[in-house]
């Protein structure tokens, strides 16, 4: 019998579970290479090379240059690897969720001082499926 | 003989760090966060603990996706702070009682936790902040004022263990400390949450009624609190509050009767709900440290 996933009905989040940690693997590995600042400035002569160093897919390779942030979430990277492709490009935490959830920087850290977001309306998909949320 | 006297919760948020490091806690984002901490750093000075037992996760700093311990304690000689991308924190060196952390080693094994022996390691801010926030701003030259014995708990790749096998565990990691015979004050640390969520479109999740009854939990219903499934973490403190499992390890290595001595919750440090607790065991209460 499959594993119950009773997580998949949580809006706007991914679990990073064995499977996405499978998908992303290659993607992951070299997100967290850029933590030695040798990698970051092999990675910064020339990005297209150092990324032949990792068997991730084109459609993965291609997020990591578009910096499609929330598209590398999709396709199986995790918050805590990609923070460090961000931390590269000089993007901390907080200003990683304002791109995130499209917000823009101003807007989500005014949220954050007023409290965060609330759980209301933002457990289940099917509340945002109702408020037409994605 | 060592034994464990104290507890303390506290959220391990890297901005806290950065704002430590780059001395700008007095400014107003940033008081509310640290005032709750000062009482703490006296409360910490008065225990005078040889050893602190600190449980914290890495941030795939240290460990990459090649190998995930699900409970790895560390044995090495001393923890270096890591460069997580943006340069190591300019904190000291945290140096182990590694006679201590290989007998605890042994005894977990033998009491069926088959815990990863970590024998080289650093440390991220999921260890730092913690000791900086409860020991004050030091530099690179300076020493901690204890010695600590760190375990790394996985709660990156889903599943983190169960929130009844850490509170068992810490009544394992009490065993130990307990059948180590150097006369030792450890006190043991949970580190990680309180709500948040750090990544896709729902980051920013807080919900300060569900901390202050996790809260409030630790001391009046700490068995009921440690069978609480992880899908309600993931849903009701956002998927990166999942980190609050780390603290049953703390509060199953306490006596079942405790007493809360201080707490502090604040919104917000960053992404994430800034919680605090400091537990003590209530037949340790008062007597010479």
């Amino acid at each position: 019998m499959p594993l119950k996933k009773d997580y998949e009905d949580i809006p706007g989040t991914f679990i990073f579970d064995a499977d996405k940690g499978r998908e992303g693997y290659q993607l992951n590995q070299f997100c967290i290479s850029l933590r030695l600042q040798k990698n970051r400035d092999t990675f910064g002569e020339n990005e297209e090379a150092y990324l032949d160093n990792y068997k991730m897919t084109a459609e993965q390779r291609q997020a990591v240059l578009d910096r499609d942030w929330n598209r590398l979430l999709e396709l199986g990277g995790n918050i805590y690897y990609t923070s460090k492709l961000a931390a590269y490009d000089g993007i901390n935490f907080q200003q990683l969720a304002g791109l995130m959830t499209g917000m823009g920087n101003d807007a989500y850290r005014a949220m954050m001082v007023a409290g965060g977001r609330s759980p209301e309306g933002n457990r289940y998909q099917s509340e945002w499926d109702e408020k037409g949320d994605e | 003989m060592a034994r464990i006297t104290a507890g303390v919760g506290c959220s391990h948020v890297p901005a806290i760090g950065v704002a430590m490091d780059q001395g700008i806690t007095e400014q107003p984002y940033w008081e509310p966060v640290f005032e709750g901490f000062e009482k703490s750093r006296e409360w910490m000075k008065e225990q005078k603990a040889d050893v602190v037992f600190l449980v914290y996760n890495d941030h795939c700093t240290v460990f990459d996706a090649s190998c995930i311990p699900t409970f790895a304690l560390g044995c090495a000689p001393e923890f270096a702070p890591a460069d997580e991308g943006w340069g190591p924190r300019p904190v000291p060196v945290v140096k182990n009682h590694q006679v201590l952390a290989s007998h605890i080693a042994q005894s977990l094994i033998l009491d069926e936790f088959d815990i990863t022996i970590m024998n080289e390691m650093e440390v991220d801010h999921g260890l730092t902040v913690p000791m900086s926030v409860m020991f004050g701003d030091k530099t690179v030259d300076d020493e901690w004022p204890c010695l600590v014995v760190p375990l790394c708990v996985n709660v990156v790749q889903y599943p983190a263990p169960t929130g009844n096998r850490c509170y068992n565990l810490g009544k394992a990691i009490r065993r130990a400390v307990e059948s180590f015979d150097e006369d030792l004050n450890v006190v043991i640390f949970g580190t990680g949450g309180m709500s948040h969520q750090l990544q896709y479109k729902r980051a920013g999740l807080i919900n300060k009624e569900w901390d202050t009854k996790f809260l409030d939990r630790l001391t009046s219903d700490p068995v009921g609190l440690s069978q609480t499934p992880h899908v309600e973490y993931l849903r009701e403190a956002g998927s990166e509050g999942v980190e609050m499992v780390m603290w049953h390890v703390m509060r199953g290595a306490l006596d079942d009767d405790v007493e809360e001595v201080h707490r502090h919750y604040h919104v917000p440090a960053s992404n994430t709900a800034v919680g605090h607790i400091i537990l003590e065991n209530v037949k340790d209460q008062g007597k010479a440290k």
